[in-house]
């Protein structure tokens, strides 16, 4: 009853073409805004920004970069640690050896060198697909992994092989508290969303769409089958590292290269498919979805006061976990923002059958 | 088929008609195609003039689909040349095809399953749109007015075709005949000079047969669009045509208006078979 476009008319294809249509939407998305950027810092503990929202929201966007990717373009990628550990040295290093470039342009030139390099790894999409391609994908993870491990220049000679990042200065304002961070992040967060969404919608995302769905008549009605394929592995990447600055600076401070070793890659790809290929909700969805259950789940015995051991906890946190993923797959193959999608055609029906 | 479908009068060959029809757009020269020992085409030579509906016809394995697949940069001919509007082609991709005005829809319906009408069609227009990256990303400048000046053309075809109703529907969802007519429609946003149709009625119902030779027809008139279909319904093939030619075998049969080509001996043979005693 509450959600019904009855009454709103688009006179123009501007107002057809907005990102949110009906007017609930608006105020939906008007109104997580506020909680997200308002009603949360004031709310909420240290706790939960540093253990749960600031990985979430940089997780979000490595799941938006990887969307574009696979969800859009199709191309399968076990590669997205590796771009956001490429992200992560390549703004340590600019940092580190040209001190007098503002923070802001290192993050922007680190996202510029995982782009780089996320083509160079991209190349072999335009002889494989599917699961070939993730295997070559797998590549870039193995060859990252190898390299901030092996070649010292990389980290700087430091014994122990961790980083740690410079402090956090963006033209005088230092962000070092938790909540700072946290804004931080978000803003990242929303612009990457902005962004993505405005590139799905224009040329560049159909083209790309175009290729995931029937590479044959994409090519015939006139897109060139390798640049639609490294611009999005270009721009996934750039996304991707973008991330991996986040995660290295921001959230975790000081780091090894074991903090994106192939894990970080699987957890991205499962946060993609299970909230949804080709939606840009749905990497927030996913994003939620894999960092908040598993804390949920470690939590929940002693909240309905069940007494277990730890090693049980964090065994059962696992084994649900894993049975949680498998099962939605099944129930669910096109992911949370599909789910959405179906409880708001539901919505516009409601309380009716039809 | 051919010799059971009764009389009906030569397509209205009016002076306007002949008017319309202009030089020729595409000759395809001596054209030999081979998979290994398999010969798909020998020889073959026509053209297409421009203005005109020109059907390819034949019998099942006869060449017709490799030939539109060599006409567009699928194949590459192991012999002879393609002149496109007076100049002869070099070997290309179907994506310089698709910039030389050449579009085309498949056999078996080749859509984008995961977008919505508006959104495959939109991908037809492609070639127009010129916003940069930039632009693309931050909605701004180019990249949004082409948006907004392109779904107003992609609009006038959803009119002109009759399926503004179904602009937001996935087009996976959609039934087959308003598939093709989806599949017609992309093609048509390219706004091409030729367009190569294969089998655009096959498996349609008589009313949705009716429907497809309309548009057809509309286009031709309408935007002067030349048109090469492949068509296995002869009554279609015969009725809207101005010139039939006719492949066997990977070799030219017969070519000339469909009285010619109804009346030819060699093709009553290759589709009826030839009395013996």
């Amino acid at each position: 009853m509450i959600y019904r476009e009855t009454g709103q008319f688009r006179t123009s294809y501007a107002e057809d073409q907005a990102i949110f249509r009906l007017r609930q939407d608006k105020i939906g998305i008007a109104v997580i805004l506020a909680i997200a950027w308002v009603g949360i810092p004031l709310l909420a503990d240290e706790y939960l920004l540093r253990a749960i929202l600031i990985p979430f929201l940089i997780l979000s966007v490595g799941a938006i970069g990887l969307n574009l990717l696979l969800g859009y373009c199709g191309q399968i990628s076990l590669g997205t640690g590796a771009f956001m550990a490429i992200g992560a040295y390549a703004a340590y290093n600019l940092a580190l050896r040209v001190p007098a470039l503002p923070l802001l342009l290192d993050f922007f030139l680190a996202g510029l060198i995982a782009a780089a390099v996320g083509v160079l790894f991209g190349l072999p999409s335009l002889r494989i697909k599917g699961l070939y391609l993730a295997v070559a994908t797998l590549a870039a993870q193995f060859f990252a992994d190898w390299a901030f491990l092996r070649v010292p220049w990389f980290t700087n000679y430091t014994p122990s092989g961790s980083v740690t990042a410079p402090a956090l200065d963006f033209f005088g304002w230092v962000v070092d508290t938790p909540l700072e961070k946290y804004w931080l992040c978000l803003a990242f967060a929303c612009l990457t969303a902005i962004l993505a969404k405005n590139l799905v919608r224009s040329r560049i995302g159909r083209s790309w769409m175009a290729i995931r769905d029937m590479d044959i008549a994409a090519e015939i009605i006139g897109i060139r089958p390798m640049t639609a394929k490294l611009s999005a592995f270009a721009v996934s990447s750039f996304v991707a590292g973008g991330a991996g600055v986040l995660w290295a600076f921001v959230h975790l401070g000081s780091w090894e290269p074991l903090a994106f070793s192939i894990d970080m890659s699987f957890r991205l790809l499962f946060m993609v498919i299970i909230g949804g290929m080709g939606s840009i909700l749905g990497s927030f969805l996913g994003a939620a979805f894999i960092t908040v259950l598993p804390i949920f789940l470690n939590q929940a015995p002693a909240l309905v006061g069940i007494q277990l051991s730890t090693a049980m906890v964090s065994h059962l946190e696992f084994m649900i976990f894993g049975a949680l993923i498998v099962l939605f797959l099944i129930w669910e193959p096109h992911g949370l923002a599909r789910l959405w999608q179906i409880g708001k055609e539901k919505m516009r029906l409601w309380p009716f059958p039809y | 088929m051919l010799a059971t479908a009764p009389p009906r009068p030569a397509p209205p060959a009016t002076p306007q008609r002949r008017r319309a029809i202009g030089e020729v757009l595409l000759a395809v020269e001596n054209i030999s195609l081979r998979f290994g020992g398999v010969r798909a085409l020998t020889d073959v030579s026509f053209d297409i003039r421009k203005g005109e509906i020109r059907a390819i016809i034949g019998p099942n394995g006869a060449g017709k689909s490799s030939m539109l697949n060599v006409i567009n940069g699928f194949y590459h001919p192991q012999e002879g040349r393609i002149v496109w509007k007076g100049r002869v082609l070099p070997r290309m991709r179907p994506h310089e095809a698709a910039a030389g005005g050449i579009a085309r829809t498949f056999q078996n319906i080749a859509l984008f399953k995961g977008m919505s009408t508006l959104d495959n069609i939109m991908t037809g227009r492609i070639l127009k749109m010129r916003a940069s990256f930039i632009e693309q990303a931050l909605w701004i400048g180019r990249g949004r007015s082409e948006e907004l000046r392109e779904r107003a053309f992609v609009e006038r075809l959803l009119d002109f075709l009759e399926i503004t109703h179904i602009r937001h529907t996935p087009v996976g969802k959609l039934p087959y005949g308003l598939q093709k007519r989806v599949e017609l429609a992309r093609a048509l946003a390219m706004e091409p000079e030729l367009l190569l149709l294969d089998e655009p009625m096959a498996g349609m119902n008589l009313e949705e047969k009716e429907d497809m030779c309309r548009f057809i027809l509309d286009v031709n008139e309408e935007f002067g669009t030349t048109v090469a279909l492949i068509e296995h319904d002869m009554s279609v093939v015969m009725d809207i045509s101005d010139r039939v030619v006719v492949l066997d075998y990977g070799k030219l049969l017969a070519d000339g208006t469909p009285d010619q080509v109804r009346n030819d001996p060699a093709v009553i043979a290759a589709y009826l078979g030839v009395a013996h005693g």
